[in-house]
């Protein structure tokens, strides 16, 4: 009997793995201490928690492990780059750019400096949820401080092919920046292939504790980022506040193990996704893929059901946990604006589900859930395209 | 080796057995709580709780507790989200109001306090009548070098006779005195979970029900969009119980400082040209301020981790720097007392025989010193 409900929604959040609560438990009990005390023994044993992750960390990015300050989270990081940026270098150079299809967080804290004063040129993607390179190269100029563009969609899975971006933001001199919540851990990334300045990393997107995250920045300019915390001058002075030793050694844990099992489960991912979505779309040929069929994390498949209202459809599977958009967004009614940027007319967005699997789900699990949609859909009468 | 005695609970304290049940236990669930799924809705209901338990050790009402990553972070939201039109803070703030004023871009007026480390009510009437309006008063509840209580109810008063809005940092108070936001009239409290036996990593600011809060962190309007980011669900669950059980052994306070006063008393029968700091004021239970004149903080530190006692000589956050602590300073201390002092304080762990072994290091180390 498999045990329900099943979880499908791993882009929102993931189950913490096991090994990275193993890897916690000693800070949070004998390990105890501050980690900035610096004149006993508690202190150094947290301080030294904080040096293992920021190794753990920047081993999966290709940077050195100074480069890497933790965080409560990806929206800390993506708000510490845009607004430190902005207020560091937006006299000179008073732009950002980002893509339409961006986490919240990124746009909100881009429209934030819009209203200090700064130019925002948000570019839009096609109908797969590619940005448009052409039109990239054509906003990046000698006034633009920021480039923002996320490594994998949270919505579309769609992968943007950072490598390429960076060789056209750097030739500007512009700072680029990616969050990279839903894609560390998942695909290889490397800061100094993409020409990265900046990259948000969040702990409970790959099987670690939530409320941890990180942000590489690039040495090269001191000046580079002012705080979004001040205070006691934790971390270099570039993020204050005490850390949280066990939250971090939980990033560093999870980010060890994503690293060591990434090539394998991608693999694994793929097939089981290919073999769901076949399942789906043969007794369902109407469903319409949402974002690139390739280049995508494979562990996302987001589905339109022509003629149906996602959140009935929802309501109706209720023992698989999936969602119809982001999860911060769910409590919003409305079309997601990820949907509406890749064209999607607003009947099409709010009949889209977004299934996540993750490194727990099994085979029986996709099964079933399939199964259950399949029978859903027909209870409600069928796709009406 | 036997274990060291820790006597630095103002730097963090060990999490209480219930609240690493508590967090263990909430990190196994899978849940976004923004998700509408069962599991979500279970995550938010784990958050959710952990709000009312939080504002009951706040004397507020849950929807008025904001969680963050912790009293840096709660500082830098109220400092810079109140919309204050200038800034009052003491002389003896902790380093991430301090910094947080720094960066608002308004004008900053210092409230200076007196030899015993207390803010100046007469100064503050002052200051009130020069600042632009509106102004936000900052004054931390108790301090956590030396740990004297700050008269924060006249200090309310007083602000509201000029419509100035009031912040206090509670991050030492909580779990050491009764706080009660709602009879004090505070606008913004702001509080750490790992100071009263929660986990590292979570806090909150607590509003009064009008206050207004400019999110620092924007993007999924969590928090009622006060707040963006997931929420530390496992962190907050752990601040919920270590809320409630600092308020149901709030009366162990009372042996602390049986404790801390023995000790103050042992070595002041052992030695009369040490210095007390902040002795004359009203203090928290647990915290003692020693100077020891002639003998660098950092030497008597080093003394203590040799006999295995922590100890630390200022706040954490600056204990890797080599400077005189600006709280000393403000009491006006000379050099000689300000940077020959240390910090002891105690928590709900202590036991008689710990304090006998400071006692006897610390007398070792006076009789050195002085060359007896």
């Amino acid at each position: 009997m498999i045990k329900t409900p099943i979880y499908l929604d791993n882009q929102a959040t993931t189950p913490l793995d096991p090994r990275v609560l193993d890897a916690m438990m000693p800070y949070l009990k004998e390990h105890f201490g501050n980690p900035h005390s610096s004149t006993h023994s508690f202190g150094w044993r947290a301080a030294a928690a904080l040096d293992i992750a920021r190794e753990q960390v920047a081993g999966l990015i290709g940077g050195p492990p100074e480069e890497v300050f933790f965080t409560s989270g990806a929206t800390e990081a993506n708000n510490m780059v845009i607004k430190g940026v902005m207020a560091q270098r937006g006299a000179e150079r008073p732009k950002i750019i980002c893509v339409a299809t961006e986490h919240k967080c990124v746009l909100e804290a881009a429209r934030y400096c819009q209203q200090a004063g700064y130019e925002l040129e948000i570019l839009p993607v096609s109908e797969v949820g590619f940005l448009d390179l052409s039109m990239l190269e054509a906003a990046v100029d000698d006034r633009t401080a920021l480039v923002s563009i996320m490594a994998i969609n949270n919505e579309i899975g769609v992968i943007h092919p950072l490598k390429v971006v960076g060789e056209i933001v750097k030739a500007s001199g512009a700072l680029f920046h990616t969050d990279a919540a839903q894609a560390f851990g998942k695909i290889p990334l490397d800061v100094e292939a993409c020409q990265l300045d900046f990259v948000s990393i969040s702990a409970h997107k790959i099987y670690g504790p939530k409320g941890v995250g990180a942000l590489y920045k690039r040495a090269g300019d001191s000046r580079s980022l002012s705080p979004l915390f001040s205070g006691g001058g934790q971390e270099q002075g570039v993020r204050a506040g005490t850390q949280p030793p066990a939250l971090v050694a939980g990033l560093g844990a999870a980010a060890e193990i994503a690293g060591a099992e990434l090539d394998g489960e991608a693999v694994r991912t793929k097939q089981m996704m290919t073999s769901f979505k076949e399942k789906l779309f043969s007794a369902l040929p109407e469903l319409i893929l949402n974002g690139d069929a390739e280049e995508r994390w494979a562990g996302n498949l987001n589905i339109s059901f022509p003629g149906l209202d996602g959140d009935l459809l929802l309501a109706n599977t209720r023992d698989i946990a999936v969602s119809s958009g982001a999860a911060c967004a769910s409590a919003v009614s409305g079309p997601s604006y990820v949907l509406k940027a890749i064209g999607c007319t607003d009947r099409r967005a709010k009949s889209a589900l977004r299934i996540g699997m993750g490194r727990f789900t099994t085979k029986e699990e996709l099964d079933y859930a399939a199964e259950h949609i399949i029978a859903a859909v027909d209870g409600m009468g069928g796709l009406k395209p | 080796m036997k274990n060291p005695i820790y006597m630095d609970y103002n730097a963090t304290c060990p999490a209480r057995p219930a609240v690493i049940e508590a967090v263990s236990s909430a990190m196994a669930t899978v849940g976004n709580p923004s998700s509408v799924h069962a599991q979500g809705r279970k995550a938010r209901a784990l958050v959710e709780e952990a709000r009312v338990k939080v504002a009951a050790l706040a004397g507020a009402r849950a929807r008025d507790v904001v969680f963050c990553s912790g009293g840096t972070e709660a500082a830098n939201a109220v400092l810079r989200g109140a919309g204050a039109a200038s800034l009052i803070i003491s002389a003896i703030e902790h380093d991430s109001v301090r910094a947080a004023a720094d960066v608002a871009n308004v004008p900053v007026f210092i409230l200076p306090v007196d030899e015993s480390g207390v803010v100046s009510l007469s100064r503050l009437g002052e200051l009130l009548a020069d600042a632009p309006a509106p102004a936000l008063v900052s004054v931390m509840y108790a301090n956590n070098e030396m740990g004297a209580v700050q008269p924060i109810a006249s200090i309310v008063e007083l602000a509201k006779e000029h419509g100035a809005m009031v912040h206090s940092d509670a991050v030492q108070a909580a779990g050491k005195i009764p706080l009660d936001m709602a009879a004090l009239g505070l606008d913004y409290m702001t509080l750490s979970a790992h100071k009263i036996g929660g986990p590292q990593g979570v806090g909150a600011v607590v509003l009064s029900p009008l206050a207004p809060l400019k999110a620092l962190l924007v993007g999924g309007g969590q928090e009622l969009g006060r707040r963006s980011g997931t929420e530390n669900v496992a962190g907050v669950v752990g601040f919920g119980v270590a809320a409630i059980e600092a308020l149901e052994h709030l009366a162990d306070s009372e042996s602390i400082e049986e404790l801390r006063d023995s000790l103050e008393v042992q070595l002041r029968g052992h030695a009369n040209d040490m210095v007390i700091v902040g002795g004359k004021a009203e203090r928290l239970p647990n915290t003692s301020c020693i100077a020891l004149p002639g003998v660098k903080g950092e030497t008597q530190v080093m003394h203590f981790d040799l006999a295995g006692i922590c100890v630390s000589s200022g706040s954490a956050c600056s204990s890797g720097k080599v400077k005189s602590s600006h709280v000393l300073n403000a009491m006006g201390y000379a050099p000689e007392i300000a940077e020959a002092s240390i910090r002891v304080s105690l928590g709900r762990e202590t036991t008689e025989t710990d304090i006998a072994a400071f006692v006897k290091a610390w007398k070792t180390l006076y009789d050195r010193t002085r060359g007896e």
